[in-house]
């Protein structure tokens, strides 16, 4: 499949959030500000390239010739918890206000299952390590996009009265399903 | 009796995914139709089973800082046990639940009951506690499964009860359909909540 | 309940016990693994088993022990069925990188003697839920049906074909004719020699 091909579905058509239903959980919680969104999808990008590009080596070099596939899960998800942890210590040394900034999330970022789907997504493609890598950064985007999208609608839903019974998940998830369709447009543009 | 308070709060009470709102990716993923939300439901079931079991078991010789990775190697053992049998016994249902079966090692509520009860209670406790939450987890999967294949496919569990050739409403079998419908339910479930409360 | 003590989280402790941990784990999957592998690769063949039997006419022999593949077209794979000891057919499994999907599509073409395609069946494919998908509905299929890519272009309307594309799935239909015609193009270098 082309680059290109890759970049644009992996935005748009296959939009990680809102036709894969990966990272659901910090695209429901972390939404409620624009500011929080764009500072935990710069985190989801780093993180979502590297855990990549890490399990890809690691399938292609250890557990394939190796014949222990089946060691998968427990060594992508160790990957990506320490990959967490590590950018957590470097992050507090680097850039303590990018640290506190984003708080919480980081360590959250560990159970976001769009770090994990897209790796193992990864594992069972053609894709080679150049498509691996720019399939991740492009579903990072994805991921970034929606979520931004989403935190501007719900800054404005705010201001309106909205029935006591919906109030916080459920009018979260109607919106989130409105924007799923607005996507849905997308999957006639190839 | 107390097991029975621990058991049947994940139903209603403390439900993972109306209450709690957790485990939202293979909730709104694999409920197309209610065999693939039954199915999730019992599988995630299996493996939080699994792991409170062993996590209580263990609890006095895992070290306070160590342990959530302890807890993870744990969860993503069990996952994979499971991932493996439904390879070998249910290839239908494995093919049907694809990534989203390894992705139950990332699935919060695992992890939350580990963190929150199995490494604190008794072995008892736990496996009653496991069994509970991921029943209650499963229910609300094929609820919403039920739904969504009754609406967007006119069948239930592969029963189809329209004539040939009817149409149905697409949507509720494609991801806005699977958003919208978890949105309404969780609204309904909150006036119930209010009403009964 | 009293608060029975916990193991101190010393350096040593945590290491060993997390080392105890992985060590019990991967022994605990290695045996889970050798139980299961039997049954997953059985379930594989079955289902090939299972294409062959739609894709193809009534046979006596077993087109999956005689399997054969050609240098010429790597990645394929050619079952021949037989009846009374003559041939009725061929199934072809056949591949296609182009689809929109991160996985190739992978389908079984049922030829028989005169290289006329008998049936298509999809065996695997990673496209967009509810269009790409489609591929695998009789309605898209149906259409490639005793159909001879002699006089039947396959390729899509778009291409000049005679292929009725899948609505708002151009590219998952081309890669879908791209893997018939490899499976047609290199039975045919077969036969002819």
């Amino acid at each position: 499949m082309s680059i290109f091909l890759i970049i644009v579905g992996a935005i748009f058509v296959n939009n990680i959030v809102l036709m894969q239903f990966l990272g659901i959980c910090p695209f429901l919680g972390v939404s409620t500000r624009v500011k929080t969104a764009t500072g935990m999808s710069a985190a989801v990008l780093f993180v979502m390239t590297l855990a990549t590009l890490i399990t890809f080596l690691i399938q292609k070099l250890l557990l394939i010739p190796l014949h222990i596939e089946f060691m998968q899960t427990v060594s992508y998800i160790l990957v990506i918890a320490s990959l967490v942890q590590m950018v957590e210590l470097i992050l507090k040394k680097v850039s303590p206000p990018l640290y506190q900034a984003l708080g919480v999330f980081l360590p959250l970022i560990t159970t976001n299952c769009a770090i994990l789907g897209v790796a193992v997504l990864v594992s069972r493609s053609t894709f080679n390590l150049v498509e691996a890598v720019v399939f991740a950064i492009a579903t990072a985007i994805g991921f970034a996009l929606a979520l931004v999208l989403f935190a501007g609608i719900r800054e404005r839903l705010e201001l309106y009265e909205v029935p006591e019974a919906m109030k916080g998940a459920p009018i979260a998830l109607i919106t989130a399903g409105l924007l799923s369709l607005a996507f849905q447009g997308f999957s006639g543009m190839v | 009796m107390k097991l029975w308070t621990e058991f049947s709060k994940g139903f209603f009470k403390e439900n993972a995914v109306f209450v709690l709102l957790l485990g939202m990716c293979p909730t709104l993923a694999v409920t197309g139709s209610a065999i693939n939300g039954l199915g999730m439901g019992l599988a995630t079931t299996a493996v939080l089973v699994g792991s409170n079991l062993v996590i209580s078991l263990l609890k006095r010789w895992i070290p306070d800082k160590v342990r959530i990775p302890v807890f993870i190697v744990v969860i993503a053992s069990f996952v994979t046990i499971i991932d493996l049998s439904m390879a070998a016994y249910v290839p239908d249902l494995h093919k049907a639940l694809g990534i989203f079966i390894p992705l139950i090692v990332v699935n919060c509520v695992i992890l939350g009951r580990a963190e929150a009860f199995a490494s604190k209670r008794g072995v008892m406790e736990s496996l009653v506690d496991g069994l509970g939450m991921g029943l209650g987890f499963a229910f609300a999967l094929t609820l919403l499964g039920s739904l969504r294949e009754i609406l967007g496919a006119g069948s239930l569990f592969g029963w189809s009860f329209l004539p040939e050739g009817s149409t149905t409403i697409l949507l509720f079998i494609l991801s806005p359909g699977a958003f919208i419908t978890l949105g309404f339910l969780i609204a309904l479930i909150n006036v119930m909540r209010r009403r009964f409360a | 309940m009293a608060e029975r003590k916990k193991l101190p989280s010393t350096f040593f402790n945590m290491v060993a016990v997390l080392t105890l941990v992985c060590v019990v784990s991967a022994l605990a999957l290695g045996f889970t693994y050798s139980r299961t592998k039997d049954a997953i690769a059985q379930g594989k063949i079955n289902k090939i088993i299972e294409a062959l039997k739609i894709v193809l006419p009534e046979f006596d022999n077993n087109p999956y022990e005689e399997k054969y593949t050609l240098e010429s077209a790597p990645g394929l794979i050619f079952y021949p069925a037989l009846r009374d000891g003559k041939p009725v057919g061929t199934a072809v499994e056949t591949f296609s990188s182009q689809g929109f999907g991160s996985e190739d599509i992978r389908l079984m073409v049922g030829f028989d003697v005169s290289g006329r395609i008998i049936s298509v069946s999809v065996l695997g494919q990673a496209e967009t839920p509810g269009l790409g998908t489609k591929m695998e509905e009789p309605s898209f299929r149906a259409q490639f049906k005793d159909k001879d890519p002699a006089n039947f272009k396959v390729a899509v309307k778009k291409d000049g074909g005679d292929v009725d594309a899948i609505t708002a799935a151009t590219i998952s239909s081309r890669a879908f004719c791209d893997g018939v015609n490899k499976a047609y193009t290199a039975l045919r270098q077969e036969t002819v020699r």
